[in-house]
């Protein structure tokens, strides 16, 4: 780790304004990626933003029939979270299996969609749920929040304070862990809502998305029989150690029919 | 019957400064003054280095020195050395090219060591580290084992033309021609032994600190056998002489092998602290571990079974390619060849046997024991063709084994390759195993599985491996540079506590609690008053240190002779004392008494006795401390039966290991709570390797896997509970009756499971590890098979 500064805010205006005054600053949420890749020299930032003391981005409420989890929430809370459990048992389930349990009691969520690791759960659940990203300074649709590998639509100094979701009638992830590092080698998250369905899927390609060709085949429905037919473009798919680009555009497809499956 | 005897399930005594956090850990030492070392390492699987520029890295703040291989070099130490001699087929030792702990004008591998900086912190020598310039030229490199010795390949060392270390031919080529001419049968398989990252929990580490007044250095080290280390770097690398050398392996986080070896970073801290008279701690992190701790197994090899019409064996015959490395660490050459091709037998009569070894340098981490070391690769290979020969010849993969199996009463039994089994009893084990898993309800098990569109399927292995390292006798002629006996001291105080020294290394088995009990067993002492010691060459004897399941085998008898000779002594003392002839004097208990009276008294009466001599009996030392040492007349050989069962996810290739079963004949268990511990380990150790364990080069020799993130290790969801059970039987050439446990799980397990998926699947092979996809992709070819 190089040397930073460290600096704890009490309130999203500060932080933005501590960003603005920093050289190279980068914020901080639950550290899980921030400070791996510091330790391993990978990140140099010259401050460091606790976004650890900001009271309002904690709150998980549920709305107008949107779920709100404010960006610090941790892992554990939104599993643990009786709320959650309720309106969306499937994000609750989600995320109680990040990680281990270290991970999951610093790890937020706001944290996990702005690092956008391809490989992350939160995108896919995002995404199918047509979630609404909060941001210190405007609402971005899930499809347009996530723009490529680690890449999102977040400006430097922008902040994710918290994420809306729609209530669906069922939603379903289901996730084939990487027997590494158990992040996800593939992710499909399912939902129904308002009559449409939706598929969002992480891991497979380097940027979190919506499974169009998959949501085709349904018909709107919740009905994997077509899923087996779909043609995915295998060249879009990741390939690494663990899983080719053939292996995975099957595992999409697996993954897809079992969280229908699970919707039902 | 003795309290906490043998046979006893002690809780570890040594678990309480462990769970108290109270554990003394190397990188737990701190010395006033002390500085921090980190080491620059080669980006680079093989490059020239065209020079070294270390001026930014001197000037950076904090920075005491900046070292490198010339001023190694200049200062005559080093370099490190392979402690065991293999002839190759041309009657040469096996090329040995020199191993400098720290570079001289070219790196082999990625992780090998450039220079070392020191500072003040450990944060300033990160930094600096990162400013010393050093140019290289790259060049090709060799990374597949497969081919790296063929024709074309880029050459590594001078010394090893087609990168080859030896060509090892051992056994009867003609006989074994002949046989497979006129069999009935022959049965062949290609297979891999995938290389591992031994990954102990604690990284290693050193600390080195120079008495300036005494001329002394004191080496804190991360190791399995302080006084093999003190050993080579005095003797070989010239760092201190002997007496001059101490060497401390304080509590050690595991070792599977790892810290066996004499490494660079250990010699060079040894070195440096001398060179700039100040304290130099380096405590390795974890990518270090993945990049510079010696790797384990990749083999890649063809093995073949010559067959009658009844599924007997003729003769085998086994060709391999074994990846050494880069460079020869310390016990590598013994692997692939000794601790390999002389388990080649297995738990068979096979009577002719013919292997071809090729041991081959490539551009990665250099290769030496891992847990099993050489044995696991031998039973993997054999387990594997048997199955296969079961196929072929339509038998059950129970009755082959049955068929082959050494009978009972061929014991002792010198088998074709050097090795001669003193005791065990096959077939118990495998029935006990099959009854322990339900063999014969396995059919309704897979049905039952079927319908729940899982693919079930049920793999044995039947191994047995050579521990209790070693008869010095019989290494020596082989070409090891050491003998492999042990030593121990058992010492009385005069208030009737006992410590042992022993020369054996704990780092994770337990000694203190099983060499303890061994000690109440025999002298009845109360195991609470028994201290067991080691790990410090200032405080033990001299010793051989642990690895190869050889502490209570060969060290534990050690300590049963020392102690054989202080009740040798106390029967003098208490005659003496209950004016008796000393042949009247019975040992039983802890007490000592005439035979046929009343009159008796307790050891630490007599060890009071013997510190406090008024009145004693003439011609005896007073004192009561004896030491001991023993040398093996023959290896023990723990074999067994394991048993695992799976069930195959065919549209995701997951594997679930849903049963285990093992039955060993680990002789006489001490304390059967720490055995089983160890066959747990030593399962989920091997079911790691077979499913999940996979160390992975890129072409350019940079290693994919050299985080958690990408080594996959076995976690506890990753196992079943496991049904344990023993089948003992008594080695006459151990005179404890103790065969050695540490071992065993990682070699019996790899081919239980990879026997399991294969007939699961019912494919002829799957290479290690049977990851999700490559069973897919079996899975898919079966189908298409089938279909
Ligand atoms: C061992 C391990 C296993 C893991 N397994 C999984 C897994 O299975 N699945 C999974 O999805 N993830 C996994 N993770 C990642 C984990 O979920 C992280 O918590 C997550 O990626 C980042 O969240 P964080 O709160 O720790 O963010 P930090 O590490 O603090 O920050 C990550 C990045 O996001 C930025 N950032 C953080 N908060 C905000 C905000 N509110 N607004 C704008 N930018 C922000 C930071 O500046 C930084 O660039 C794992 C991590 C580890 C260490």
């Amino acid at each position: 780790m190089y040397e930073f500064n460290y600096r704890k805010v009490d309130s999203v205006a500060a932080a933005v304004e501590a960003m603005q005054q920093a050289e190279d600053g980068k914020f901080v949420a639950g550290g899980q990626t921030m400070l791996p890749t510091m330790k391993h020299r990978l990140a140099s930032p010259s401050d460091l933003i606790d976004l650890g003391g900001v009271a309002e981005l904690t709150v998980v409420n549920v709305e107008d029939g949107n779920l709100t989890v404010g960006a610090m929430t941790t892992h554990a809370a939104v599993a643990a979270s009786a709320e959650v459990q309720r309106a969306i048992p499937a994000l609750a389930r989600l995320a109680g299996n990040i990680g281990d349990p270290a991970v999951r009691n610093r790890g937020t969520i706001g944290g996990s969609i702005a690092n956008h690791d391809p490989a992350a759960d939160y995108p896919a659940a995002v995404i199918a749920l047509g979630a609404t990203v909060q941001t210190s300074k405007r609402a971005i649709p899930a499809e347009e929040f996530f723009t490529g590998m680690f890449e999102t639509a977040l400006e430097e100094d922008e902040i994710v304070t918290s994420v809306s979701f729609p209530l669906p009638e069922a939603a379903a992830y289901m996730k084939f862990e990487n027997p590494a590092s158990r992040y996800a080698i593939v992710g499909v998250f399912v939902a129904k809502t308002g009559g449409e369905v939706r598929v969002g899927v992480t891991g497979a390609t380097a940027c979190a998305h919506r499974g169009l060709l998959l949501e085709e085949a349904m018909g709107g429905e919740l009905d994997a029989s077509g899923i087996d037919s779909v043609e995915l473009p295998v060249e879009q798919m990741n390939s690494d150690i663990h899983a080719s680009a053939e292996y995975r555009a099957h595992l999409v497809k697996v993954m897809t029919k079992r969280a229908v499956e699970a919707c039902r | 019957m003795i309290e906490n005897g043998i046979g006893a399930s002690v809780r570890r005594k040594e678990d309480q400064r462990f769970l108290i956090g109270k554990g003394n850990y190397t990188d737990d030492i701190n010395v006033a003054g002390q500085t921090h070392a980190v080491f620059v390492r080669s980006p680079h699987a093989h490059a020239e280095i065209k020079g070294i520029d270390c001026s930014d890295a001197l000037a950076a703040p904090g920075v005491v020195a900046v070292l490198t291989g010339d001023d190694l070099a200049a200062d005559g130490i080093g370099p490190l050395i392979c402690g065991v001699t293999v002839t190759s087929d041309d009657g040469e030792p096996h090329r040995a090219p020199a191993h400098p702990a720290l570079a001289q004008g070219k790196v082999n591998y990625v992780g090998d060591h450039v220079a070392i900086v020191i500072a003040e912190t450990r944060a300033q020598a990160r930094d600096a580290a990162e400013l010393v310039d050093v140019d290289y030229s790259v060049l090709p490199a060799v990374i597949d084992t497969g081919s790296a010795a063929d024709s074309g390949q880029p050459q590594i060392h001078e010394v090893a033309p087609d990168n080859v270390c030896y060509n090892w031919p051992f056994g009867d080529k003609e006989g074994v021609e002949a046989a497979f001419a006129g069999a009935h049968k022959v049965s062949k398989l290609d297979l891999v032994n995938n290389r591992m990252v031994t990954n102990p929990m604690e990284p290693r580490a050193a600390l080195g600190e120079y008495n300036q007044g005494m001329d002394e250095i004191t080496l804190h080290l991360t190791t399995q056998n302080p006084h093999v280390h003190r050993l080579v770097l005095s003797a070989f690398n010239q760092l201190a002489p002997e007496h001059k050398l101490r060497v401390v392996g304080p509590d050690v986080g595991g070792g599977f092998g790892a810290k066996i070896f004499v490494y660079a970073e250990e010699l060079v801290v040894g070195w440096a602290c001398r060179k700039i008279k100040r304290p130099v701690k380096w405590n390795g992190d974890r990518t270090e571990a993945f990049l510079a701790d010696a790797h384990g197994r990749d083999h890649v090899s063809t093995a073949e079974m010559a067959m009658d019409e009844n599924g007997k064996f003729l003769a085998m015959r086994v060709q391999t390619q074994a990846n050494l490395g880069a460079y020869l660490s310390t016990f590598s050459t013994m692997v692939p060849s000794y601790l390999y091709a002389f388990l080649l037998a297995g738990q068979y009569s096979t009577p002719l046997i013919y292997s071809e070894v090729k041991a081959v340098f490539t551009n990665t981490a250099p290769v030496d024991a891992c847990r099993g070391a050489g044995r696991p690769e031998a039973t993997y290979l054999v387990e594997r063709l048997v199955d296969i020969c079961a196929a072929d010849m339509g038998l059950d993969p129970a009755e082959i084994r049955r068929r082959n199996f050494i009978p009972v009463d061929a014991f002792p039994y010198q088998t074709p390759v050097v090795q001669c089994y003193d005791s065990g009893d096959y077939p118990a084990a495998l029935d006990k195993a099959m009854e322990l898993a339900d063999y014969s309800g396995f059919s309704a098990r897979a049905e039952e599985a079927k319908s729940r569109g899982k693919l079930r399927g049920i793999g044995l292995s039947s191994y047995v491996e050579a521990c209790g390292i070693a008869p010095s006798a019989a290494v020596g002629q082989l070409g090891a540079g050491v003998g492999l006996w042990e030593s121990a001291q058992v010492r009385f105080n005069p208030t009737g506590n006992v410590q042992v020294f022993t020369g054996t290394h704990s780092h994770g088995q337990g000694h203190e609690t099983t060499f303890a009990q061994l000690v109440c067993d025999q002298l009845g002492v109360p195991i609470e008053n028994i201290e067991v010691i080691h790990g410090d060459t200032a405080r033990t004897q001299f010793g051989m240190g642990t690895y190869g399941s050889r502490s209570l085998a060969v060290g534990g008898v050690a300590i049963a002779r020392a102690c054989d000779k202080l009740i040798a002594k106390g029967k003098k003392i208490a005659a003496h004392a209950l004016e008796a002839a000393e042949g009247d004097i019975e040992f039983v208990d802890g007490n000592f008494s005439v035979a046929g009276t009343d009159k008796a008294m307790n050891i630490a009466e007599v060890a009071f006795t013997a510190y406090v001599p008024h009145s004693y009996p003439e011609g005896v030392e007073p004192g009561f401390d004896e030491n001991a040492f023993f040398d093996p007349t023959n290896f023990s050989f723990p074999a067994g039966t394991h048993i695992c069962e799976v069930e195959v996810d065919p549209d995701t290739g997951v594997v679930e290991v849903v049963k285990y079963s093992a039955v060993d004949d680990f002789g006489r268990l001490i304390n059967p709570m720490i055995v089983e511990g160890q066959v747990h380990g030593g399962i989920a150790h091997g079911v790691g390797q077979a499913l999940l364990e996979g160390c992975s080069y890129d072409s350019e020799g940079q290693l994919v896997t050299a985080s958690y993130m990408d080594y996959a290790m076995p976690r506890a969801d990753n196992l079943p509970s496991f049904d344990i059970d023993y089948a003992p039987t008594n080695p006459p050439d151990n005179p404890l009756g103790v065969k050695g446990c540490g071992e065993a799980g990682a070699i019996g397990a790899p081919p239980a499971v990879i026997n399991a998926i294969s007939n699961a699947l019912g494919v002829r092979h799957i290479d290690m590890p049977a990851t999700p996809e490559a069973v897919w992709r079996a899975a898919q070819q079966a189908a298409a098979v089938s279909a």
